[in-house]
């Protein structure tokens, strides 16, 4: 009979052609895709393929995005873009310009499919984990190297199997359960590892929500963050216009073993929020400080997707903005743009008088040019408050729920978003 | 055989404090200019070919952007000790020909005191006090890029392409 396999395992030893492969060797694997952006893309990879004289592997395996200085709001950001451009004619390669931010768009244009092997040359690529696929980030060289030989040396990781059981409660969202998981687990705890989230709290979310949970996969230090592929994956790809072959042979072995097994009850969790200056600073927001804010901000691959700007305008209908407090939306794509406006989120969000930015990482990792000034207090749904990342050095940053973004930006300090819902709490 | 001095950092060093996303446009030289100024202001400025840095937990933990490894080795650090490190940076330190040993010792080092390193042999020696520090070695595979100068250069190789002297 055959060896069990966890779900990492039978996706990398179908890529490195091995009927078997096993935790702690290290194999050379064959990839299916290769996502690049304008910051670790072109201008860093170009000089080593030319220095090659490397042809891309399979210009049709290769997708650049252009995410990290759109707009361009500076002469170097737009000389950027402009050389982001045109390798992207030259090297005839898809190319998504201004849609948005990589992670998101990238399943939006159903390149993402159960089962197979990709790279990303950014540090959220295990999003691409959510639809099944083994995807993980590597540095601009690494990428080049990729480029230019279509393979990439993996060391095929164990299986940290993440299981939440049972209902959220009301205000409860995925983006807790990752909070929580970076305070129990740390950030160190995925070692480096696969990460496989189950249980049947996991299966009920929407692909968006499961797209937050395997994105930050990366605060837990793992490689990929694994969700075996079921019928809500399917339906998403049928959505997008894309096909889904045979997902069903996509999941662990009954039998196959984790390194690690840990198991949370869904129904017990509260909204957490992570104090600066690190995801692993969460707690319950029932235990924490509640400061009084200058910036909400909702952005990122990690909190601005349709499902997030959904999650926020619950909160924000017929509501403002306390005095003195910025609501800043840089929503993940313009699709998901385009939607929220169809859908009458937009105008949710402008008339409680939030200022709505680019499609674009903008100040999630400091790009741009809404940065965050000198001792700034901002509570945030993206996934990383490390210090001076999103402006000065003095600023603090709170990572929160989109409810919990929204409901802070309603009442000018961190706020339950259960006591908006309920009417208990009014601004 | 190399030699330098000890750099002393603590936990959880990010790549944002590595590479500070506001320089991330600018050169190389620029960008390495401000490497760790929010925790080590003087760092950069300190810092001379053949220095190694000793840190604690999730060194490099971050985003995937290969200057917070380029600017180090750009500033001439050759190695780094760390409890763990964060994947990405890993990965990309090896490939950038950055030696990198992971260690569950507990080490008391001084910050500046001279240190000489033995890449291949994995060995550490702190000259003042005469005292070694055994590592364990990169493993063959890793080994080999770390040795050719990185993965470019092996790439080189494999490609055809005669080596010049400057790196990219
Ligand atoms: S939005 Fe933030 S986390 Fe996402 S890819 Fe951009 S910089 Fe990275």
């Amino acid at each position: 009979m055959a060896q069990s396999m966890n779900l990492a395992e039978k996706i990398i030893s179908r890529a490195s052609g091995r009927s078997v492969v096993t935790p702690g060797e290290i194999v050379v694997a064959k990839v299916d895709l290769a996502m690049i952006h304008d910051s670790g893309g072109p201008r860093r990879v170009e000089p080593i393929l030319k220095r090659l004289g490397a042809k891309l592997f399979d210009p049709e395996r290769v997708v650049l995005i252009s995410d990290h200085f759109v707009p361009g709001s500076d002469p170097a950001s737009r000389e950027i873009l402009e050389l982001t451009r045109i390798w992207a004619r030259e090297r005839q390669i898809a190319f998504y310009d201004g849609e948005g931010i990589c992670h998101v768009v990238l399943p939006e244009r159903g390149h993402l499919k159960p089962g197979k092997f990709v790279v990303g040359g950014d540090s959220h690529s295990p999003t691409g984990g959510a639809f099944g696929a083994y995807m993980f980030g590597v540095g601009a060289t690494e990428m080049a190297g990729v480029l230019a030989t279509g393979e990439i040396w993996i060391k095929v990781p164990e299986t940290i199997l993440i299981e939440w059981n049972g209902a959220l409660q009301p205000g409860v969202l995925a983006k807790d359960i990752m909070l929580a998981l970076c305070a129990n687990l740390g950030m160190g705890g995925g070692r480096y590892q696969a990460v496989q989230y189950s249980g049947s709290t996991i299966s009920a979310l929407s692909m968006q929500e499961r797209m937050t949970l395997s994105n930050m996969a990366a605060e837990l230090g793992a490689q990929a963050g694994l969700i075996e592929p079921d019928e809500t994956t399917a339906d998403y790809l049928r959505s997008v216009g894309a096909e889904c072959p045979d997902w069903r042979q996509w999941r662990r072995d009954a039998d196959a073993r984790p390194a690690e097994h840990h198991v949370f009850e869904a129904a017990i969790l509260e909204p957490q929020v992570a104090a600066p200056h690190s995801p692993a600073n969460s707690a319950a927001i029932s235990e924490t400080d509640r400061p009084d804010i200058d910036v909400a901000y909702i952005g990122a691959c990690t909190g601005a997707k349709y499902a997030d700007l959904q999650n926020a305008a619950e909160l924000l209908k017929g509501q403002t903005l306390a005095p003195n407090v910025e609501l800043l939306i840089a929503p993940s794509s313009k699709r998901d743009q385009e939607r929220a406006r169809a859908a009458g989120l937009m105008k949710i969000f402008e008339d409680a008088g939030a200022k709505i930015l680019p499609n674009a990482c903008g100040i999630c990792a400091g790009y741009g040019t809404a940065r965050l000034g000198e001792d700034v207090t901002c509570i945030s749904s993206t996934a990383r408050n490390f210090k001076g990342r999103m402006g000065a050095a003095s600023s603090k940053v709170y990572l929160a729920s989109p409810y919990t973004v929204a409901a802070s930006a309603i009442t000018g300090r961190i706020t339950d978003p259960r006591d908006i819902m309920s009417g208990m709490e009014r601004p | 055989m190399t030699s330098g001095k000890a750099f002393v950092l603590g936990n959880d060093i990010d790549t944002d404090m590595l590479a500070p996303g506001q320089y991330m446009a600018a050169p190389i030289e620029v960008l390495a200019s401000h490497c760790l100024e929010t925790i080590a202001p003087e760092f950069a400025e300190n810092v001379q070919p053949g220095d190694i840095i000793f840190a604690g937990e999730n060194f490099g933990i971050g985003s995937s952007r290969e200057q917070a490894a380029q600017a180090l080795r750009h500033l001439g650090i050759v190695a780094i000790v760390a409890r763990s490190f964060g994947g990405i940076f890993y990965r990309n330190a090896i490939n950038l020909g950055l030696a990198v040993f992971e260690t569950t010792s507990d080490l008391t080092i001084k910050s500046g005191e001279p240190v000489s390193l033995d890449t291949e042999r994995a060995m550490i020696t702190f000259t003042d006090r005469q005292e070694t520090l055994q590592l364990d070695p990169l493993p063959g595979f890793l080994f080999d890029i770390v040795k050719s100068g990185g993965l470019v250069a092996q790439l080189e190789k494999r490609f055809g392409v005669t080596r010049r002297d400057t790196q990219p």
